[in-house]
């Protein structure tokens, strides 16, 4: 019965399914693979600065002469990263940048490794460079479990929580609660409505990454249906809680985005969690979004067995019984 | 029951409803009735006092309470894109036993729209279907609160006609109205509340009767205010009862009318007072209300 309302409310099935999917579009667009991008330095007019021009003729460095007052200008308003300022045969030459701009160190370590190749260097030991493409180890590789994931998050969330407290304001909970129905049979209903979604959802974004991105899940689909249906769960079961007391929608939607935002940006949907602070992995790690998604990644890009996502498992599960069990206790029937 | 704040709702309020009856609880709006029904529905707990229906007790009952029970709640509002035959397999599936929901359709008369989505039906069949959604489970006591306020006429007709059927069946009734047209026409007894006390129990005829006359005579008088010296006066007349004040000049309570008319007109012609309006009908539990609050149920 839920699930027959559900289709009919057209927007309801965009933002599960589409938005997802433009989402993944508009990221695999700003992350396509390009050549690696040229870095802009400028270099002070001045004997030797056609030299230094010369020398550093190479697709991956832009390199321009410019008077000292203009190009000092540019380094600052960050046009270019680096300036050279040539120097006389034997002094030494200088560069200005800015070192906690990571392409300025970038540009520094390229530009002095060409300079000094060509002035004569000679690399004590050879090295052969392999070069990193192929399916499997790109960022929309990574991007696109943490995507199902934040994915299963928000529909599970907000689907579950607006539609509960909607049914609340209608006072359709206190008609519901006037008849002999289990109050558990209908917080079941909810979560059930979510794991049949996602029998949907997850194979569909799967399918999309794989068509348009070539995104391949090395590791058992089974295993990932599985580890999808758990964080469903988990989900559901928070956004059951998260509606469990509320008594309009502003206010479930507020809890909804207290409760999402530390996922959101904690649980490495676009960037790996190993970027906080070490004292804060333990915390990150039990986190719903974050087990979700490193078990998602670890299936779809390593292809871990059972054994490498039982901890992921084990915490959504667990996450999954205990707030549904709260939500039971705590909802407001009336 | 009270209101956080120490507002009493309802107070010391003590009903028996009978097997097989239909009840009325009669007031204006915001005197207790739909806090009276919802602690009989187990919805709400009242701070203080029983609650005991076929032999069952909300605290320990309440499952198979619930079995035997069929509400209609003032506002009933079912999601929009559920058709009504889909709403109604929905209530059905919550009791172990119940009633056809093809069979209910075809009592509430909306067999037409089968199929219709819940958010493209009038008001009268939305509340229908409510009443239908109560039904399903084919309830021994079936709560109705407010059944036909906002309806058209012939909706109301509709509804009164379901009631009646469910009667006929020896089922019991508890409804709510600030109708007292409905009370009369559907109820074997009624209460009636104001400011959450019971202030009359009884059956509608029996209350009408306790007025002391079962006609009223409305009269307009011509020449200004009215002092209290001649409503004093006036309800001495023969065969009037009682004399009240309303919009339009006095209400008399009479009985007979044929000894309370000529005395009346007598009077008036006695003391030089001129007649503007004059005109006479049967008393309603709207009289009875008033004779009791000195407030109309509407006010």
């Amino acid at each position: 019965m839920r699930f027959r309302l559900f289709l009919r409310e057209p927007s309801a099935v965009f933002w599960t399914f589409g938005f997802p999917i433009l989402l993944s579009i508009a990221l695999g667009i700003a992350f396509r693979n390009r050549p690696p991008e040229a870095v802009s330095i400028v270099v002070q007019a001045g004997p030797g600065a056609d030299a230094i021009l010369r020398e550093l003729a190479s697709p991956l460095i832009k390199a321009r002469v410019q008077d000292g007052e203009a190009a000092r200008r540019e380094l600052r308003s960050g046009k270019v990263v680096l300036l050279i300022i040539p120097a006389a045969e034997g002094a030494a030459r200088t560069y200005r940048y800015d070192e906690t701009r990571p392409e300025a160190r970038m540009a520094r370590a390229l530009v002095d490794d060409a300079l000094q190749t060509a002035e004569g260097r000679l690399d004590p030991t050879p090295v052969r460079d392999e070069r990193v493409t192929e399916p499997g180890a790109r960022y929309i590789d990574f991007l696109l479990p943490g995507l199902v994931g934040l994915n299963l998050m928000s529909s599970s969330m907000w689907g579950i929580g607006y539609m509960i407290v909607d049914l609340r304001t209608k006072k359709l909970v206190k008609r519901l609660v006037a008849t002999p129905m289990r109050r558990g049979d209908f917080l079941l209903s909810f979560v059930l409505m979510r794991a049949v979604f996602l029998l949907v959802e997850v194979p569909l974004l799967f399918a999309f990454g794989w068509v348009v991105f070539g995104v391949r899940v090395v590791g058992s689909p089974l295993l990932l249906m599985g580890l999808a249906m758990l964080g469903s769960l988990a989900f559901a079961g928070l956004g059951l809680l998260v509606a469990s007391r509320a008594r309009n929608t502003q206010t479930v939607g507020g809890l909804m985005n207290l409760v999402m935002m530390p996922m959101f940006i904690g649980s490495g949907v676009f960037f790996s969690t190993s970027n906080f602070p070490d004292g804060m992995q333990p915390l990150l790690r039990v986190l719903p979004l974050t087990a979700l998604n490193d078990g998602l990644r670890a299936v779809t890009n390593a292809g871990a067995g059972p054994s490498q996502v039982a901890f992921a498992a084990v915490v959504l599960a667990v996450w999954a019984a205990v707030s549904f069990a709260a939500a039971l206790r705590l909802f407001r029937w009336r | 029951m009270r209101y956080p704040g120490g507002v009493a709702a309802i107070d010391g309020l003590d009903l028996d409803v009978h097997a097989g009856e239909c009840f009325g609880l009669l007031g204006p709006n915001g005197a207790g009735k739909t806090t009276t029904v919802e602690i009989l529905e187990g919805l709400l707990e009242p701070t203080a006092g029983d609650v005991e229906i076929l032999g069952m007790r909300w605290s320990t009952d309440e499952r198979r309470l619930r079995e035997r029970l069929g509400v209609s709640l003032q506002e009933t509002h079912l999601p929009e894109r559920l058709t009504v035959i889909e709403a109604l397999i929905l209530f059905r599936s919550f009791f172990t036993k119940g009633r056809e929901p093809e069979d209910v359709l075809r009592a509430v008369s909306l067999e037409e729209k089968r199929a219709s989505y819940y958010e493209k039906l009038s008001g009268g069949q939305k509340q229908r279907l409510a009443v239908a959604c109560a039904l399903v489970g084919d309830p021994d006591l079936l709560f109705l609160d407010e059944p036909t306020t906002g309806l058209d006429p012939q909706s109301r007709l509709q509804l009164w006609d379901v009631v009646t059927e469910f009667k006929r069946a020896g089922r019991t009734v508890v409804l709510t109205t600030h109708y007292m047209e409905e009370a009369e026409r559907l109820c074997d007894r009624v209460g009636i509340i104001d400011r959450g006390k019971l202030i009359a129990l009884g059956s509608p005829r029996e209350l009408i009767a306790a007025l002391g006359g079962r006609e009223v005579i409305e009269v307009t008088l011509g020449g200004g205010a009215i002092g209290e010296d001649r409503v004093g006066a006036l309800s001495g007349i023969r065969g009037v009862s009682a004399v009240r004040r309303v919009a339009e000049g006095l209400a008399l309570t009479a009985d007979p009318l044929h000894v309370a008319l000529p005395a009346l007109l007598d009077h008036l012609r006695g003391a030089g007072l001129q007649l503007e309006r004059l005109a006479t009908r049967h008393a309603t539990l709207e009289d009875v209300f008033v004779a009791l609050t000195g407030r109309g149920l509407r006010d």
